[in-house]
């Protein structure tokens, strides 16, 4: 039975097609999970993806937050369910507390939308734990807030527990310690700001990202 | 006789980032004052300001009111703080 993953959608969320595609390219069953519905029934994992979710209004991730499904979100990952959340989806999980810190505009206040260079720092989570530490990896970013902040004792947690999975090997928006994406204690909530489901084909420039797509869906029970 | 009255206040809720918190924004600006010929300004850090008309039983319970919206949803405490002004509207 393949495994079912709700691909979530808020008003102006934009990536939701990408990765839906790029899940089932990894043979997945993949589903479209309206903001306002508040079930998760009958899914293995769920991924909150990139965009702009209610405009970026006050920050981004703000009001995303308080939307119906996260409520089914949080309970999910309390749960041990599977949650990555993408660019926009890594905000909206600092924001709803799943994830320590907050992304800050990037240094130098310019939107970046490039190729990165990102290096496994620890396969202890459900979107890494298929890869090899230290592996390097091609996804692109695209985002104006991506700066990884945080104080300097969550920092010194990340770090001693290994939650920081993905580090940048050249930092492009000043993320604090190179953070490109951490993990919540259990290791089965993750965020990152660089884009897997946009490195999914060599058409595109890479397939790394199928890396990570395809270790969640291992890590995902079906 | 207990009378219930609500008047309507008016909260200014500044959100600011932490000292110690980057300020792309504010170093920016900071850096181009010296070229529109302002000399003189040490720092500036940047911030926002939101206004909200509210309606309480008495001042202390709105500056509740604002202070709990701006703790929950207006500031992101990882990184912000707000200060908090109430007056009758």
């Amino acid at each position: 039975m393949a495994t079912t993953v709700g691909v979530v959608v808020f008003p102006g969320t934009n990536c939701e097609h990408d990765a839906v595609l790029a899940l089932e390219a990894l043979g997945a069953d993949a589903r479209l999970l309206f903001h306002a519905d508040a079930s998760l029934a009958g899914l293995d994992a769920v991924i909150l993806p990139g965009g702009f979710a209610h405009g970026d209004y006050l920050r981004p991730g703000a009001i995303a937050r308080f939307s119906p499904v996260m409520e089914a979100v949080s309970s999910f990952a309390r749960d041990g369910g599977p949650v990555v959340g993408i660019c926009n989806g890594f905000q909206v999980l600092c924001e709803a507390h799943l994830l320590p810190g907050a992304l800050q505009k990037n240094r130098g206040l310019t939107f970046l939308c490039e190729p990165a260079l990102l290096r496994v720092d620890s396969t202890r989570c459900v979107l890494t734990q298929s890869a090899t530490l230290g592996q390097l990896l091609d996804v692109p970013i695209n985002h104006f807030s991506g700066s990884y902040t945080c104080d300097l004792e969550t920092l010194r947690q990340l770090r001693d527990d290994e939650r920081i999975v993905l580090r940048y090997v050249e930092n492009p928006n000043g993320s604090v310690d190179d953070i490109a994406g951490i993990c919540n204690e259990a290791g089965n909530v993750v965020g990152l700001m660089p884009h897997p489901e946009r490195a999914s084909s060599a058409l595109l420039g890479s397939a790394d990202g199928l890396v990570l797509l395809g270790s969640l869906l291992s890590a995902s029970v079906a | 006789m207990v009378r219930s009255v609500v008047v309507r206040y008016h909260a200014r809720v500044e959100v600011r980032l932490r000292p110690g918190i980057a300020d792309p924004e504010g170093a920016t600006i900071e850096r181009a004052l010296p070229a529109l010929g302002f000399d003189g300004v040490a720092s500036v850090r940047s911030g926002r300001c939101f206004n909200v008309e509210l309606d309480a039983a008495d001042l202390e319970a709105a500056r509740s009111h604002a202070a709990d919206l701006a703790d929950r949803l207006l500031a992101n405490p990882v990184i912000e703080e707000s200060v908090i002004e109430v007056r009758e509207a």
